[in-house]
């Protein structure tokens, strides 16, 4: 049997099971980004909160995600099935990852930039989300693209703690000792990776048009 | 809510941790963290064999960082789970070669071993090549003109220049490695015969409510895999101290001692 035909057999679980895993890779990635901006941000400003803001993003990203998917019901109060406790996961590696992107990001903008744009009377706010934060976007952009590859990967690992996602596919070529679900699972999750990193692509693209205006 | 809503009780586990059985015993946590830092070990070392001189040759010549850079960021997207279970329902019935190995490799574990080996290896070998060829790549093209200028072979180059300024970049490659490797050798103990952490962890998913081997016995794990992460990280931050010349530290203390590799964001970039 080919994976289209194990597809069709079972359009319905796998669909639903695309749209969790899809979801669940794709909230952490907004939220931690929500989260991370503010702390990158203080860690750039404040040069002295860098080595312990950096340091611990550090730490919470040494954290196997086995580990934390059964961690996180016992903190949390959640149940060991549900899926919040992997979006919560996802959450704390994005912003591990991406604290630390934002900080350097930030602080890499050149001191003549910075010079010039005060000069231009900008407030230090304005400085910041007109000329600070668009430079950076590029460096962002490339932390984010490694953050939603790696979630989405990673919330495979999930389901052997039986959330049921993409994944599942994995369990259950297992179970019945057929690879046919396996080469489904892996070609979907390969290719929803790559679908979010295209996507952040053409955001950084669309976000940027003075490096195409260079360019061409 | 609180935990005892889910029957997940936290109070639990520092009972679990209390009795020395669970450290000591046959099935306990010391006998898994052992083969847990095997399992590393054995997977680091061989993708540094591999890693390090591939990197140092792509970072010297300049040819073929395209195709690395696209590869080493294409297998950030294959699922490691994945990789598992298909290698072990595919490749492991196809090795005939059963050797134990004590304390290490139990009787028919071999063919599980060596698959569960090459998926460590294959996520193991893209962040220290990566960082190898970036930290060669990154070297001043002064220092290396003057180390040319000098009268330096191209293999002395890359021995007593390239490679020393590197080594920062290169450390925080196996860093990265290393942690990968720690975690995934928990999802390794999906393969059936093998131990490691990992082996607690899912076979107390089973058995979820026991207060002898359900969920205290999986955070136990847990936690010890954790620590195992945050010590190896800590040996290898020492190591780097010890073995990064001081001229080239001096520079690059800061980007080379933070635990999210750089250069794979620089390489995402690209």
């Amino acid at each position: 049997m080919n994976p289209w035909t194990y597809f069709r057999d079972n359009q319905h679980e796998v669909l639903q099971w695309t749209w969790t895993t899809v979801w669940l890779a794709a909230a952490p990635i907004a939220v931690g980004l929500a989260i991370a901006l503010p702390l990158g941000w203080i860690a750039s400003r404040y040069r002295w909160t860098y080595p312990p803001l950096v340091t611990i993003a550090g730490l919470l990203y040494t954290i196997p995600s086995l580990v934390l998917f059964v961690v996180l019901p016992g903190l949390l109060g959640t149940k060991i099935l549900a899926p919040i406790n992997v979006a919560v996961a996802l959450t704390i590696y994005t912003v591990a990852l991406l604290v630390r992107v934002i900080a350097d990001g930030l602080s890499s903008v050149s001191a003549e930039t910075l010079a010039a744009a005060s000069a231009m009377g900008l407030t230090p706010r304005q400085r910041l989300f007109a000329v600070q934060l668009p430079i950076a976007v590029p460096v962002i952009g490339a932390g984010l693209r490694v953050a939603a590859v790696s979630n989405v990967s990673l919330v495979s690992v999930a389901s052997l703690v039986g959330v049921a996602q993409l994944g599942t596919l994995f369990k259950i070529g297992s179970d019945q000792g057929t690879l046919t679900p396996i080469y489904l699972g892996l070609i979907l999750v390969i290719a929803l990776a790559l679908i979010f990193d295209g996507l952040i692509m053409l955001g950084v693209w669309l976000l940027t048009p003075w490096a195409r205006a260079v360019k061409s | 809510m609180t935990a005892a809503d889910n029957g997940l009780d936290f109070s639990r586990v520092g009972i679990w941790l209390n009795d020395p059985a669970n450290w000591w015993g046959q099935n306990g946590l010391l006998v898994h963290l052992r083969e847990h830092v095997y399992y590393t070990l054995i997977a680091v070392v061989i993708a540094m064999i591999i890693a390090l001189p591939l990197g140092l040759l792509i970072g010297h010549t300049g040819r073929g960082v395209v195709l690395v850079a696209g590869l080493a960021n294409g297998l950030r997207a294959v699922p490691t789970l994945g990789a598992v279970v298909l290698l072990v329902l595919w490749l492991s019935p196809k090795i005939h070669w059963d050797v134990t190995v004590p304390a290490l490799v139990p009787a028919g574990a071999m063919p599980y071993f060596i698959t569960v080996q090459i998926v460590l290896v294959i996520l193991a070998v893209p962040p220290i090549l990566a960082n190898t060829y970036a930290g060669v790549r990154n070297v001043d093209p002064a220092v290396r003109d003057a180390a040319k200028g000098m009268g330096m072979t191209g293999a002395q180059v890359v021995r007593k220049v390239e490679f020393p300024n590197a080594l920062p970049l290169i450390m925080s490659g196996i860093r990265s490695a290393t942690l990968q490797v720690i975690a995934t050798a928990t999802v390794a103990a999906y393969a059936p015969f093998l131990g490691g952490l990992g082996r607690l962890i899912l076979d107390s998913n089973d058995t979820i409510n026991d207060p002898h081997t359900g969920y205290p016995a999986m955070v136990s794990a847990g936690i010890v895999v954790a620590l195992l992460a945050i010590v190896a990280d800590i040996v290898l931050i020492g190591l780097q101290q010890l073995i990064v010349s001081r001229g080239v530290s001096g520079r690059f203390s800061r980007r080379a001692t933070s635990a999210v590799p750089a250069a794979e964001v620089q390489l995402a970039q690209a």
